[in-house]
């Protein structure tokens, strides 16, 4: 059996390479649009402030992509290195859109990025333009492919088990790209990286503001953020995760958890507003209700049911017990593909061979088991509920201070006040952390949610794991950890220190702070 | 749609156009890292060998993210045993490479000697490890990898990373690195001009002849030293990929079959010295460009040689040599092997004309003036 604390070390070292290439994603997703948004105003309107915001904006950018570039070598890695055995069961589906991410898309955006910063002298300006148009396409669509591999995770569609290659093969690649929790995913997650590019312009817009220097820069600059970001923000709640929640039993299962839904509710179920969910009694100790709202937005209609995690619990049960059959005839078919027998138990119990593998986590010998084991399997299924429920609803609130946010600079900016609305300005600035902390959760929700598997209803996250020592986990998570940690540093020098010079770090003898040669 | 033998063939070729595209084009930027302290001897200079390809590496580098996720979805079973079992090895790779993006982007943004001369050496790391890395994996797998499986294919690994640093490893890695190295000094003595060049071409002098002596060294000690393998069941190459189906055996002198099986096969290593030669001859008299394509000549030459004696082995193992990972029984189903064709033959020629345009907008020579002028926007 594998060792928990190594399955623990992977998922840690997993997390924490994701979760710090996520702080530069979103970012890079965003602002590549503003940085577009900038330059066709330059191209229509010749105006050169327009080309500068382009370039000065496009400098932080830079500094941003540098270590999105950086944390990403890993991921595209990091499934074999640690992850051997997720690798080879389901490389076949998988590791299709990772390729396919890397030639349509990356190729595109990294080939792009190279002529946006040095093409400035050496192209018209339409094509210009269209470098860092392309450029746009080519990140959203690197967003879109890694979207589509982890939506697979999430609700593996158009795949099926083979015995003799002992994994999951491809059968429908077009079900795998129109999945609909990936779609979900990308919108709500591009969104999202929209509404960090434009925070980021709108907060340090708003300090240069604050400040009285470089005003004309800073004013167009926040006009456009504050549009940009209104509309997205908009987009990721009205087209958020949730419309996906219903795809799935992934999505079903995550949803319970994040709104401690513990008893399957007549329709319309009510939303649980605060809770204090109780794990061993599956109850809510305490519980803030608000009628019908749950079955509104998590189904989108009045009559359908949303089930509560002791219905889906049980379900689950009657799968591992089948799964055991499965395991069963699977080790039968692995002595001898020929047993006839043996095929037959394992095409009608296949669907649940991932519930089966539940169990190896407790027993290596299936002729070990007791119920108190299926138990605990059963209980293993459902992710735990409290940190998934608090941190959902942190996400929920970020994003609603943020659409406040915006709305209010978008007033603002349509009256043409916001400037002298200190009150304003010092909201956006300090509103800038708020998208970061919004995405991270937002992502933490996404994968634990998942939990215990690495590909729902397939395979368990503990069987996913290379078979490494111990100390090589503690060993490579202290090298990624301290390695990022200070690229994180000096990236953040250099970003605060760009932008606190501004503009005047171009050398356009136009702003405040200029550079000297 | 292809039928699963000529589909297994058509990646093993694919794999391999990766890993040479890998190496021509992150191969000459890596190169131009190794080669920047030692022929940039003050700032500008220095400038000027970065900005050769500044605008370049990015876009270069993704040859090998893509390599990764091609070999992922192509060779499932090899990206798995592979880079799990070349743990320590795989991490030094990405470690040494996460000093580029930085080093390239944030080392003019602070006017500092001791900041730049840091990022000099990142530079260097992030130019010198990779190769050298791949080149004592290549030499690893000649010699027999120490992984086996289990029943339901999982991989175990029993090696320790110093055991990949073994003399033949390393003259394979050595192998690697000049010829990598030798590729950067080319490119840059395209580049650029005066001192700068005439240092990129005394560096191309020895790596180039490092290369060919390193070459030959490898050639004669695995011909005299290291036994290959063979298989020794019958293949049904249309089958479904099963790693532990077949009987393998080990022989001296296997790793040559297919030359002997195959002349013309001979080609690559004679490709591989001539490119070599070729490149040199025409550097010094002036036509870099076409030194360049005589170099990558040369690379396609050494890495073809390496995978056509290997073929149909990709990583043998030493412990139980029947699970050793061939291009037969390691790779996707015929169904994932024929979308990811199609993906490759419909974007490999776009990345091919949008990357030559690049080059074409931002040719011509780096310069002193040109890093002045540029100073707030150049690397």
């Amino acid at each position: 059996m594998v060792s928990e604390q190594l399955v623990d070390l992977s998922r840690l070292q997993f997390a924490a390479t994701a979760l710090y290439h996520f702080l530069f994603v979103p970012l890079t997703i965003g602002m590549v649009w503003m940085l577009v948004i900038m330059e066709s105003v330059y191209v229509m309107t010749g105006k050169p402030l327009y080309k500068d915001m382009t370039r000065f904006w496009g400098k932080l950018f830079g500094i941003n992509f540098a270590l999105g570039v950086t944390t990403g070598i890993t991921l595209e890695f990091q499934f074999g290195t640690n992850w051997a055995y997720y690798s080879h069961y389901v490389g076949d589906i998988f590791g299709a859109p990772l390729a396919i991410e890397g030639l349509m898309a990356f190729f595109l955006e990294s080939t792009m990025i190279g002529l946006f910063f040095f093409g400035w002298d050496r192209l018209s300006r339409t094509q210009h333009l269209m470098v860092t148009t392309l450029m746009a396409v080519g990140t959203n669509l690197s967003a879109l492919w890694i979207l589509i591999a982890n939506g697979w995770m999430q609700n593996p569609v158009g795949a099926e088990f083979s015995y003799v290659t002992m994994r999951m093969e491809m059968t429908d690649f077009w079900a795998v790209v129109f999945n609909p929790d990936a779609q979900a995913k990308f919108v709500h997650t591009v969104s999202a990286g929209y509404v960090t590019g434009a925070m980021f312009v709108l907060s340090i817009s708003s300090w240069y503001l604050l400040k009285g220097r470089d005003v004309e820069f800073a004013k167009r600059s926040f006009g456009i953020a504050a549009a940009f970001g209104f509309a997205s923000v908009c987009s990721v709640i009205v087209l958020g995760d949730e419309s996906g929640y219903t795809v799935g039993e992934a999505q079903q299962t995550k949803l319970a958890a994040m709104e401690a839904m513990w008893e399957t509710e007549p329709a319309p179920a009510s939303f649980n507003l605060v809770a204090i969910p109780n794990e061993a009694e599956m109850k809510n100790d305490f519980a803030i209700e608000i009628p019908w709202v749950m079955g509104l937005i998590g189904t989108r209609s009045l009559d359908k049911q949303i089930p509560g995690i002791k219905e889906i619990k049980a379900k689950n049960r009657e799968r591992i017990v089948s799964g055991i059959e499965a395991v069963t005839a699977l080790d039968a078919l692995r002595r001898n593909q020929n047993d006839a027998a043996a095929r037959l138990k394992f095409e009608a119990h296949k669907a649940d061979l991932g519930f089966g593998l539940l169990l190896k986590k407790y027993v290596s010998d299936f002729r070990q088991l007791t119920p108190a084991i299926i138990d605990k399997a059963m209980h293993d299924t459902v992710p735990r509920v409290a940190p998934m429920f608090w941190s959902f609803r942190l996400m929920v609130a970020l994003g609603l201070a943020m659409l406040m946010l915006f709305g209010l600079a978008l007033w603002h900016s349509i009256k043409g006040d916001f400037a002298d609305k200190p009150w304003l300005l010092r909201a956006a600035l300090y509103s800038l952390p708020m998208p970061w902390m919004a995405c991270e959760v937002g992502w933490f929700v996404a994968e634990y949610g998942r939990q215990p598997w690495t590909i729902y209803g397939v395979l368990p996250t503990h069987l996913s794991v290379s078979t490494l020592s111990v100390e090589s986990l503690y060993g490579s998570l202290a090298g990624f950890v301290g390695f990022y940690t200070v690229l994180l540093i000096v990236e953040m020098f250099l970003m605060i220190k760009f932008a606190r010079q501004g503009p005047g770090s171009l050398g356009t003898g136009r702003y405040a702070n200029e550079a000297h040669a | 749609m292809l039928d699963y033998t000529t589909l297994k063939l058509v990646w093993w070729l694919l794999v391999g156009v990766l890993l040479v595209g890998f190496a021509i084009m992150d191969g000459h930027d890596m190169g131009v890292g190794t080669l920047l302290p030692f022929v940039g001897k003050d700032d500008t200079e220095r400038r000027v060998v970065i900005n050769t390809v500044g605008p370049h590496w990015d876009g270069n580098q993704v040859w090998f993210i893509t390599g990764g996720g091609a070999l992922f979805a192509a060779w499932p079973l090899v990206y798995a045993t592979a880079f799990s079992g070349f743990y320590w090895a795989m991490l030094a790779v990405l470690w040494a490479l996460f000093f580029r993006p930085v080093g390239f982007d944030y080392r003019s943004k602070i006017d500092n000697p001791a900041w730049r001369k840091t990022w000099d050496w990142g530079l260097f790391i992030g130019g010198a490890v990779p190769p050298l890395i791949f080149g004592v994996a290549f030499g690893n797998l000649f010699q027999g990898v120490p992984f086996t499986f289990d029943d339901h294919l999982v991989s175990t690994y029993s090696g320790s990373f110093w055991a990949l640093l073994n003399p033949f490893a390393l003259l394979c890695g050595l192998v690697s690195t000049a010829m990598i190295t030798f590729h950067g000094a080319i490119y840059l003595a395209h580049r650029t001009q005066g001192e700068i060049q005439w240092r990129a071409l005394r560096a191309a002098g020895f790596f180039g002849g490092l290369l060919l002596l390193a070459f030959a060294a490898a050639g004669a000690w695995l011909w005299m030293a290291i036994p290959g393998y063979v298989i020794r069941s019958a293949v049904d190459t249309a089958a479904q990929p099963d790693p532990l189906a077949k009987t393998v055996v080990r022989e001296a002198g296997a790793w040559f079959a297919n030359y002997r099986r195959y002349p013309a096969t001979m080609a690559l290593p004679v490709l591989g010295f001539a490119g070599v030669i070729a490149a040199q001859a025409l550097a010094r008299s002036g036509r870099t460009m076409a030194a360049f394509w005589a170099s990558s000549g040369a690379i396609v030459g050494v890495i073809g040689t390496a995978g056509a004696a290997l073929f149909p082995f990709i990583m043998p193992s030493s412990l139980d040599p029947n699970a050793s990972l061939t291009v037969w029984d390691s790779v996707s189903s015929r169904m994932t092997l024929n979308i990811m064709l199609w993906a490759t033959l419909i974007f490999m020629p776009l990345i091919i004309i949008y990357t030559s345009w690049a080059y074409r907008v931002m040719g011509g020579k780096v310069t002193a003036a040109y890093v002045r002028e540029n100073s707030h926007s150049a690397y």
